[in-house]
């Protein structure tokens, strides 16, 4: 086993957008896994932030559950705009 | 000596400390500790290569002699190179290759932060692109001198063997001669005095909290790279290095 | 070929029928392009199966990083050693990207490491091949990534989630290998002396054969690639890859001025490929065998390096834990 830690890392590529999921690195300690997952995961200028997060903190849904956690939803339209119909003089709203 | 014959002096032991560091750090290709050290080291020597290109260049058009940065690399002999004596030192253990490495990093720190404001354009231009790297080259060095310093019994025994092995070549970091003096006065180079005490200030800081033994610091100290009097190492590094060059002179790769 | 005969554990395919409920739903699922992911349900001879084949891709870049490594030292120019070093760094960087994707199989790294270093796992024979010239570092580039993109770029669109996005990561940043590669045997054929270009054909005629056991045996002698195939971990055969690679490479050779060493090499009007020389298969197995001309010194290495690393790496981790207790007692 290794003695160091596996840590997930997640990259913002520009500002004013969310950080990605991207893959892994090993490290000691989350400085260190910063520093790593810069070398790995930003070597052509594609970061403005980085996350890392021990893997093993990280709480996943388990895809055996996809239809209880996500199918209810598909049939909630009124939560989309186009639901509702307007006249056309309201204009853009 | 004339101001300009010492602005070439000053580029060149830049130039050199970058290349020869940076062929030290080609030479643990393959071998770094931990896969995501091969990474890291691959970065620091290619910063610090192009670095020393960006600095050729400016000194092979001062020279004026039609040279090009290829040729001050690949072509002149080791009593010509005017690198500091601490990195042509063997890369030897880890702990060897962290120490030189945070010795060299704090002093290329604290340089590259003055000549940022250099009189000459073209160096302050050099050194604004290159502190950014440098800044993260001393983060991490800094980094890895405690880790070693203070991780286990054998790493602390390590560090402290190579900081000990490493500490006589440090002073010619620091100890200003002509070329360093002429370079301060004309408001090219940095201001020596103040590059010894911020070093000195870090490198306690550092390995007292690397829980490291403070060295001597009136020990013996080796000088002579910046004048070209090199320990032997350098020249193994440079028949290996200028091998292809030197074999076909006339070649164009 | 970066993944040489990965052994699957099966020689025949089962039929959607012959599988139970959980399989056969897996099997639609990649039938229609459906991406795995890392908790889906999949069957154990999958998941074995691409631990084995991600594991002897992320070796290879490892250990590939190795014959270039012995001329970064000697790169001739300041711009080629940059290029190199680069190159290099990526190469690293493709072997963690890839033991990340392996890792998400619930794999540990270290040790499928150790089997490299115990000669369990493979790795892409090529590497075990020296290089002996300047020029084999740009063949290097431009048959051996060259070879390793046509086999990689269907990869893409492997059935795994996290090995096909690794994938499109190595594929982008791969792109600037091959060129790297062959610019620098252009620049050596166009520019260079006598010596050069002798060092030019030299090196094709060394790495010329071994470049296109890249891609495996023969169809015939591949038993697991239908397995593959339909795992969809794999998307084209041995053969087909190989001939591609010898379409898009016999022009680019021709445009250097220089010849394969194969005397049989001929464009096949009516099929429109390349006819090429039978590859001497029995050489193939024995460098898989672990007699190719560097295979000791390429895993020695390796085996040095993280084995000469262990105290750095455990140093690192009892600071780690100096500084969370010291963190946790303020």
């Amino acid at each position: 086993m290794s003695v160091w830690s596996l840590y997930e890392v997640f990259v913002r590529s520009k500002h004013g957008l969310n950080h990605k999921h991207v893959g892994s690195v090993h490290a000691a300690d989350a400085e260190m896994a910063l520093e790593n997952a810069r070398e790995l995961y930003t070597r052509r200028s594609e970061g403005v932030s980085i996350w890392v997060v021990p893997s093993n903190n990280i709480t996943a849904s388990s895809p055996d559950d996809k239809e209880a956690l996500f199918d209810p939803s598909d049939d909630k339209v009124y939560r989309h705009a186009s639901f509702y119909k307007l006249p056309d003089e309201v204009g853009h709203m | 000596m004339t101001q300009q014959e010492a602005l070439q002096q000053y580029l060149l032991r830049l130039a050199d400390s970058d290349m020869v560091l940076g062929q030290r750090l080609c030479e643990l290709c393959g071998h770094a500790p931990a896969l995501e050290e091969e990474l890291a080291l691959m970065n620091l020597g290619l910063d610090l290569i192009g670095q020393a290109r960006n600095w050729y260049e400016y000194a092979a058009e001062l020279e004026g002699k039609g040279n090009d940065a290829d040729y001050l690399a690949f072509r002149r002999d080791a009593g010509e190179f005017r690198n500091l004596l601490l990195v042509e030192q063997p890369n030897g253990d880890y702990a060897m290759t962290m120490a030189r490495q945070f010795f060299f990093d704090a002093w290329h720190y604290q340089t590259l932060q003055a000549l940022v404001n250099s009189s000459d354009e073209r160096i302050a231009q050099v050194a604004g692109k290159a502190i950014k790297e440098v800044t993260y080259h001393l983060r991490r060095s800094i980094e890895w001198m405690k880790r070693l310093g203070n991780g286990t019994e054998e790493s602390h025994q390590r560090m402290e063997v190579a900081v000990e092995e490493l500490w006589r070549f440090t002073g010619e970091l620091i100890e200003a001669d002509e070329v360093d003096l002429m370079m301060a006065e004309a408001g090219i180079g940095a201001d020596p005095e103040a590059v010894k005490s911020a070093w000195k200030q870090m490198v306690t800081d550092v390995m007292t909290e690397a829980t490291l033994t403070l060295q001597d610091e009136n020990a013996w100290m080796h000088v002579g790279g910046k004048r070209g009097i090199h320990t032997e190492h350098l020249g193994f590094l440079l028949a290996e290095m200028q091998f292809l060059p030197r074999a076909y002179p006339d070649a164009v790769w | 070929m970066y993944a040489q005969l990965v052994e699957t554990g099966s020689k025949r395919l089962k039929t959607l029928e012959e599988m139970g409920p959980e399989e056969r739903a897996f099997q639609e699922k990649i039938d229609a392009e459906i991406k795995i992911e890392p908790k889906n349900w999949m069957p154990e001879s999958y998941r074995k199966t691409l631990i084995r084949q991600i594991s002897q891709h992320a070796h290879s870049e490892i250990v590939g990083m190795l014959p270039e490594g012995n001329w970064v030292t000697r790169a001739p120019s300041l711009k080629r050693k940059l290029q190199l070093m680069a190159k290099i760094q990526d190469e690293a960087g493709h072997g963690l990207y890839l033991y990340s994707a392996m890792e998400t199989l619930g794999a540990d790294r270290d040790e499928e490491v150790e089997k490299l270093h115990t000669g369990k796992a493979k790795y892409s024979s090529i590497f075990n091949y020296p290089t002996l010239n300047w020029a084999d570092i740009g063949v290097v580039g431009w048959l051996v990534d060259g070879a390793a993109i046509v086999n990689q770029v269907p990869l893409q669109r492997t059935s795994y989630g996290p090995y096909a996005r690794a994938m499109v990561r190595v594929c982008k940043e791969e792109s600037f290998h091959q060129r790297q590669g062959y610019e620098i045997l252009l620049t050596m054929m166009q520019k260079g002396n006598d010596a050069q270009k002798a060092m030019v054909q030299d090196a094709i005629n060394r790495l010329w054969w071994p470049a296109l056991m890249m891609f495996g045996p023969r169809d015939d002698d591949s038993p697991n690639s239908a397995q593959s195939m339909a795992w969809k971990i794999k998307r084209h055969t041995n053969d087909e890859l190989r001939q591609r690679f010898i379409d898009q490479t016999v022009p680019q050779l021709e445009l250097l001025g220089c010849t394969a060493p194969d005397p049989e090499l001929k464009f096949n009007e009516e099929t429109g490929h390349y006819d090429h020389g039978d590859i001497e298969w029995q050489e193939f197995y024995d460098v898989i065998q672990g007699n190719g001309p560097c295979n000791r010194d390429r895993i020695a290495t390796r085996k040095k390096a993280i084995d000469d690393g262990a105290w750095v790496r455990e140093a690192a981790a009892a600071y780690a834990e100096k500084q969370k207790q010291q963190h946790q007692a303020a």
